[in-house]
């Protein structure tokens, strides 16, 4: 069984984070493989395991100046990645870069495609789905378990009440939540064997996309950015044992207690 | 001058609409002057009914899905019914299917998408806010070019207000084959035991983030929202902030958690907020009234224990 894995690189998120002059999110520092994506890239491996056969290709889309995301989720075990690169992608939408990300899906037929529920610099959250219907799969969203029986995937899906059992026929594209596996860490072997497992780097032309993709395709335009009122913190104490205490007498000051 | 036609993506709850249906419908009334409710499920009479209360004229009714997950035959039905007679905008809840409905109908009509949208307003068109770096910048938006806007609005954006308006006039939506988008099918649907309030409506809300580590401790955090009659507010699937869960609680006690930007947003509504982290750097702290920087294994058995003899 083939596993895509819709993977993206983001600037770490535990670094102060802005918006460029074009009110892009700034991408210029170091990016990093999107915790989110991390969950995504364990359970197909897992699955592919389990099916006894098949490889793990991580999808992406974004600059390949740095691609040490992508070696992360290869030093995981995935067995090559796919990023789509162009200057011209600069300002794409979640609309475009699922157009992206089809083109490719389209090219490596996979059996699923897995993908995280909301990346977590844009957290969007429809590229996945839009790629889906873009391509023609049934979709399942919020996987909390994923099996694969044969040609069926069976998902766990969380609701407001608890989950449903749901399940589709492959090929299908299922998005997972945080915590669906416990993302191994890279072995030593692992990372020196990312370093040579083939990273293919394509552009908007290689994929027929021009003219379709990037701000141009974008048709919507931010037209301001605003400081929102700012919350006021209040007062802030380094535990020495009364830690507790004054949790409590706040507690009491608002009369929760 | 007002929008002339907005459609709102009205998620049945019941016999009635979820709350975040009847918030956009409510705010849809101020933007256009023809409001109109897109639903599907069982007893079309009775949302209708809702849906006229709170100020659809019409509602297009795409019926039982027999099981199938509504993300697409909702927006197959709502592309077709756009074919005939564009709206201005689609309202969209942010909620589990919502956005797949968004998302479908985005690639069908070829249009974007704006989501976690958090205020909404006409300025010669309309213009969406987004907040951003947990709340502490708003980003505002508009679409371009021709075709309806979609959009994806968080919950607890705007007031449900009723206006006791006649129910709603049902149409029926196309159907149609889906073909094989739409063989995504519900076998079997599990409630999980909830004891005290639900999230959305506690007055009081404890978290527990990734500083708290194991289940065990999980435990901890389940043990103090139950002690104050709360609810607890995230655990391993249920997220405030994924999803677009918004709370907005007389307190919101935050353990372990460093304050990631969805989270931020989900949960800065609250009158108080509480938080318990170990870094002291951590953007929690800059939102929280009461912040302690500490050991949270250690402080929060200690507030368990003081709540419980608390006289």
């Amino acid at each position: 069984m083939n596993v895509v894995v819709c993977a993206k690189q983001i600037p770490d998120p535990a670094a102060p984070q802005s918006l460029d002059a074009q009110h892009n999110l700034d991408r210029t520092g170091k990016l990093i493989l999107d915790e989110a994506d991390t969950y995504g890239v364990e359970m197909a491996l897992q699955l592919v395991d389990k099916a006894g056969g098949g490889e793990v290709t991580v999808v992406s889309m974004g600059s390949a100046q740095d691609v040490a995301g992508l070696r992360t989720a290869l030093a995981m075990g995935a067995a090559k990645a796919v990023i789509v690169s162009d200057d011209s992608l600069r300002g794409t939408d979640a609309l475009g870069t699922a157009k992206v990300l089809a083109a490719v899906v389209r090219r490596l037929q996979p059996d699923l495609v897995v993908a995280a529920t909301e990346s977590s610099d844009g957290y969007t959250g429809t590229t996945p789905v839009q790629l889906a219907e873009l391509v023609g799969l049934p979709s399942i969203t919020f996987a909390k378990s994923i099996e694969v029986n044969g040609s069926t995937v069976t998902v766990q899906r969380q609701t407001e009440a608890g989950f449903d059992e749901v399940t589709a026929p492959l090929p299908a594209l299922v998005t997972v939540t945080a915590g669906v596996v416990e993302p191994r860490y890279a072995s030593f072997k692992g990372i020196m064997a990312a370093k040579s497992k083939p990273v293919e780097v394509l552009s908007v032309a290689d994929l027929g996309l021009e003219g379709q993709v990037g701000s141009a395709g974008a048709r919507q335009v931010i037209t301001e950015v605003v400081t929102a009122d700012a919350r006021q913190s209040g007062e802030k104490y380094v535990d020495d044992g009364d830690g507790a205490a004054r949790v409590v007498a706040f507690l009491e000051s608002i009369k929760v207690l | 001058m007002p929008l002339d036609t907005i459609w709102v993506v009205a998620e049945p709850a019941g016999d009635s609409l979820t709350t975040t249906s009847l918030e956009l419908l409510t705010h849809a009334r101020t933007l256009a002057t023809t409001v109109a409710a897109v639903s599907w499920g069982a007893n079309a009479d009775a949302r209708a009914r809702v849906a006229g209360e709170y100020g659809a004229s019409t509602l297009y009714d795409v019926g039982e899905l027999a099981g199938a997950l509504p993300g697409a035959p909702v927006a197959y039905a709502l592309a077709a019914l756009a074919a005939a007679t564009p709206p201005d905008a689609v309202l969209v809840p942010t909620s589990y299917d919502g956005r797949d409905v968004a998302a479908r109908l985005s690639a069908r009509l070829d249009r974007p998408v704006l989501t976690n949208v958090s205020g909404l307003s006409d300025e010669g068109g309309l213009v969406t806010e987004h907040q951003v770096f947990g709340g502490t910048q708003v980003v505002r938006a508009r679409f371009t070019g021709d075709g309806p806007a979609i959009i994806v609005v968080r919950a607890k954006s705007f007031a449900a207000e009723p206006t006791g308006g006649a129910p709603a006039a049902i149409v029926a939506a196309p159907s149609g084959d889906v073909g094989p988008v739409g063989t995504a099918r519900i076998v079997t649907s599990h409630a999980e035991e909830r004891t005290g309030p639900q999230l959305e409506d506690a007055t009081v809300v404890v978290s527990g983030g990734r500083g708290l580590g194991d289940a065990g401790s999980y435990a901890l955090v389940e043990e103090l929202a139950s002690l104050l009659h709360g609810a607890a507010g995230a655990s391993r699937a249920i997220v405030v902030g994924q999803t677009g869960k918004t709370v907005k609680p007389t307190v919101y006690i935050a353990l372990g958690i460093s304050g990631a930007t969805q989270h931020m947003v989900g949960m800065k509504g609250a009158k108080n907020i509480v938080a318990i982290n170990k870094d002291p750097d951590a953007p929690i702290f800059q939102i929280a009234d009461l912040g302690i920087v500490g050991d949270v294994h250690k402080i929060l058995p200690a507030v368990i224990e003081a709540v419980k003899t608390h006289g």
